[in-house]
């Protein structure tokens, strides 16, 4: 596997790293000549000096047979353009953007880029399973298919809590598909009953996701 | 015309001098407010502190009722981007971005936006001028 990385920054420079050291064909593509002359010391010559949103340097590259290109840089519009470039010049299969502002993510997707990575977004769900007065966090969400993963606290005077997961009236499209209980890992069936104080983990599609919330939580 | 422009230099000014002149309503956006002086004194239009990039200066510059979108800012991607958001998500009817890099232009006119590449306009201009004694 082939993955062309552009941006060496923080993340492209742990990203390209990490890469190579898990074996995999690397080339780290960077605009600064003296930081391409820092990392090919590290790295030996799997560092070159180009801007990725240019045809020619994704050309030099070896673009044409990349598997993946992924963008990292500071800038979201750089982002999109070495994305777009390298799948409309090079028919790279798949493209992985870094997006710094989140509203651009789904833009992003709507432009054709595979997959995003947001880390505003990451932090943010991270703080959110931190708190402990929330009571519904999203755990993962697979935008392409409407599907989330959330996790909800049963307080006492939840709808659902004393109930049998059969006896639950569900939206649509939703199913329990974990109970933790006194941090012990329950994967119910229809019998199983849920109690107060468990944290349920339930797969939703993204139009339920109210619904289930006002079922759990009763807000 | 509700006309909005992203980028305020040269090129920038000048169209949004010309089109106020003209009595179109326009709006100008620029990331830097010390851009805005290169606007004719008596320019009546909107001036936006902003990149052309971010949803929500755009809607501030009035992008929801713009017949006509011109991203003319010094970074190709910027104008690239500012571009697919204009076509994409506010369905701009008229959308023009600059490019520079003749390859990146191509790329972009064949994906379907309507871009000007001066480097190349600008080279077939010198040619002509020396080819046509």
């Amino acid at each position: 596997m082939y993955l062309i990385v552009v941006g060496g920054g923080k993340v492209g420079y742990y990203l390209t790293k990490t890469l190579v050291n898990e074996g995999y064909e690397v080339l780290l593509i960077e605009k600064n000549q003296s930081k391409v002359d820092t990392y090919t010391e590290r790295f030996g010559a799997i560092v070159m000096n180009g801007d990725g949103a240019e045809a020619a340097t994704l050309a030099a590259a070896g673009a044409g047979r990349a598997d993946v290109v992924v963008a990292v840089t500071g800038d979201d519009e750089d982002n999109l353009v070495i994305c777009q470039m390298a799948k409309q010049r090079f028919h790279v299969k798949r493209t992985i953007a870094r997006v710094n502002n989140p509203k651009n993510e789904e833009l992003f997707r709507k432009l054709g880029i595979d997959v995003t990575v947001n880390h505003t977004n990451v932090i943010l769900s991270l703080i959110e399973q931190q708190i402990p007065d929330r009571h519904f966090v999203h755990l993962l969400a697979l935008k392409h298919a409407e599907l989330e993963v959330v996790e909800a606290s049963v307080s006492p005077d939840s709808p659902i809590a004393g109930q049998a997961v059969n006896d639950i009236r569900f939206p649509p499209e939703t199913n329990i598909i974990a109970l933790l209980r006194h941090g012990e890992l329950i994967i119910p069936s229809g019998q199983t009953r849920v109690e107060a104080g468990d944290d349920v983990i339930a797969v939703t599609r993204l139009r339920s996701e109210a619904a289930l919330r006002q079922l759990i939580v009763n807000e | 015309m509700n006309v909005v422009v992203v980028g305020c230099g040269r090129v920038g000014a000048r169209l949004a001098n010309t089109l106020d002149q003209s009595g179109h309503s326009v709006s100008i956006v620029d990331l830097q407010p010390s851009a805005f002086r290169r606007l004719s004194q008596d320019f009546s239009g909107q001036t936006v502190i902003g990149t052309g990039i971010d949803e929500d200066v755009l809607k501030a510059a009035g992008i929801e009722e713009a017949d006509a979108f011109i991203a003319v800012t010094n970074g190709d991607n910027t104008n690239i981007m500012a571009a697919q958001i204009a076509q994409v998500v506010f369905n701009v009817p008229h959308v023009t971005a600059r490019i520079y890099d003749p390859v990146r232009e191509d790329t972009y006119r064949r994906m379907g936006i309507n871009t000007i590449c001066p480097t190349t306009t600008i080279a077939s201009l010198i040619m002509s001028t020396i080819f046509s004694t």
